[in-house]
């Protein structure tokens, strides 16, 4: 027969003082928490979500169904401006990822702190990196549209730029997070700040590039989509016309395909992914 | 000075007219000052952040070819002290001659250049994980050239591909030279390290407890084939190693460190391995 194991108990004793589960909040963290929440009542309104009446809740679904009826089954006689615009679309998000990426690089020099030759390239190419993110795609296809035309060169420039903004800051982030050691063994070896960058920065922090910049092109072709509404060019310059017009027959063969393009190039990036970091 | 200081110069005591205490100490440095010497480091001191002083007023001299072990108790400076001997870290104070030069105050393209004639064996081998052994040994060339066909083995010259490869044969890696080095096992990392040292045809090595990271049988291995280049090469050696047993077999002479201080610096003739224990008491 198994013995029976014993666990070793240990008596109450006064001078433990078991600590309580919550702390009583103080004034600031109050006043913190009545804030957020009538913030947040004071937006559920402005989204007039707090105002629907119940009618016009119940009559949601029927607009779907409406809606979906007009959608399906999608019209045929786009077909033939389909590949065209699919073509331009990948070209475009090729051609800009591909220069945004080539500018990330000496960006992302520039703006690695441990790599920098001094504050103010650092100050320059960081606050360059900050404006080309934060400025939204929409308004740099607007600005390329009135300065080169509507077509794929303005969505070609808007997606560099975006590109530049998402792929300059994660390269700088990859070559800050490369490892001191073989630095220091290529600095007793004599060699260059060159040397040292590309015989050891760039090969380190290679993973990161490659994955950023796979995923700034899949970023890319979604973007092209919204693009495409402004006039700069791309499968989504097919939209604009049917939904519009409300021929929504035509925009379903447009919105199926823009799908198939964006999960087949997720697909080939994740493939690709697998096939280059192995 | 210490018991160990006492017991050396007991052994040099027919020779000797100065103290017992300091016999040794003097004895090396004067053998070591009358060759020729490859490195010649005087009154190095290193703090850090203006109050903790790791080196204390460092004298010591390597000539031509002779192999020195350097030796102490964790955190006693020897890491500190031969990385500051390259620069690689920057003593406060203090000069150093290497290869018969001021080193002290070059900078650029000057320093890079006294710099490359030394090999540095990293005690974790520094070599960069998702390059090949080829490349990485191909590195060691940027010590003679410059620009883009010294940073991959494909883009090399095939007289240095053929080079790097043939030191590759030399450590007995040739078969893994495409593999990369992040799959490639403690002491082989260690042998890519070696041959690209070699690689840099350096007149003098230093190296940083080359076998602390190995297994005893990978590290006894690795401490052979590296002293058997450094010796066909002929270079001067100066290694740090917490193996007693390999400062006695390997080295021509012992430098101690203790607390910062240089304690020792005797021929390994003269010294056993009692003895050497004391600069850890």
């Amino acid at each position: 027969m198994a013995e029976s194991r014993k666990f070793t108990t240990f008596p109450a004793s006064a001078s433990i003082q078991v600590p309580p589960r919550f702390k009583r909040p103080t004034a600031i963290h109050t006043a913190l928490v009545l804030g957020t929440i009538m913030v947040s009542i004071h937006a559920f309104h402005g989204t007039e979500l707090g105002t629907m009446t119940v009618i016009e809740l119940l009559e949601m679904p029927g607009n779907i169904g409406r809606l979906l009826g007009e959608m399906f089954p999608p019209s045929l006689a786009t077909l033939p401006k389909i590949w065209p615009a699919v073509l331009q679309t990948l070209q475009m998000c090729l051609v800009g990822t591909v220069l945004g990426i080539a500018c990330s690089i000496p960006l992302g020099f520039f703006a690695a702190k441990n790599l920098t030759p001094g504050r103010l390239p650092y100050f320059l190419s960081r606050s360059l990196l900050s404006l080309c993110r934060t400025i939204p795609d929409m308004v740099w296809a607007i600005l390329f549209v009135i300065i080169v035309g509507l077509g794929p060169l303005a969505g070609m420039l808007t997606l560099l730029m975006d590109t530049l903004g998402f792929a300059g800051r994660f390269f700088a982030e990859a070559f800050e997070e490369v490892e001191t050691e073989p630095h220091e063994a290529l600095a007793s070896i004599g060699a260059t700040a060159s040397g040292s960058f590309f015989s050891v920065t760039l090969p380190s922090a290679m993973p990161t590039c490659i994955n950023t910049s796979l995923f700034s092109l899949e970023r890319a072709v979604q973007s092209s989509v919204v693009l495409g509404l402004v006039g700069a060019g791309g499968i989504g310059m097919l939209l604009e016309e049917p939904m519009t017009w409300h021929q929504y027959q035509q925009a379903t063969t447009v919105i199926i395909t823009i799908f198939i393009l964006l999960v087949a190039v997720e697909q080939a990036s994740a493939l690709l992914r697998k096939h280059v970091l192995n | 000075m210490n018991n160990l200081a006492f017991t050396t110069a007991e052994v040099f005591a027919d020779c000797l007219e100065n103290t017992a205490v300091n016999a040794p100490f003097e004895t090396a440095r004067a053998v070591a000052t009358a060759a020729v010497a490859d490195i010649e480091v005087t009154g190095l001191t290193k703090t850090f952040g203006g109050s903790v002083q790791v080196l204390r007023d460092i004298h010591f001299s390597i000539p031509s070819g002779q192999a020195v072990a350097l030796i102490g108790h964790n955190g006693s400076g020897k890491s500190t002290l031969l990385r500051c001997c390259l620069r690689l870290i920057e003593p406060s104070a203090g000069t150093i001659n290497l290869l018969n030069r001021p080193f002290s105050n070059l900078s650029g393209k000057a320093l890079r250049n006294l710099r490359s004639q030394v090999g540095f064996i990293f005690q974790r081998h520094n070599l960069v994980p998702r390059l090949s052994a080829l490349t990485n040994v191909l590195h060691g060339v940027q010590a003679r050239k410059k620009g883009p066909f010294t940073w991959f083995h494909w883009m090399a010259a095939q007289k240095d591909r053929e080079e790097a490869m043939l030191q590759l044969e030399r450590v007995g890696l040739a078969h893994l030279a495409l593999r990369r080095v992040n799959q490639l096992s403690g002491g082989e990392s260690q042998r890519v390290a070696i041959a690209r040292a070699l690689m840099q045809q350096p007149k003098m090595v230093m190296a940083d407890e080359p076998a602390a990271s190995l297994d005893p049988v990978a590290g006894e291995e690795v401490m052979q084939l590296f002293l058997r280049c450094i010796k066909e090469e002929g270079l001067t050696l100066l290694f740090v190693s917490h193996n007693l047993e390999h400062a006695l077999r390997y080295a021509d002479r012992v430098i101690g460190l203790r607390g910062g201080k240089l304690e020792l610096d005797a021929p390994a003739s003269t010294l056993n391995l009692a003895s050497l224990r004391k600069i850890y008491g």
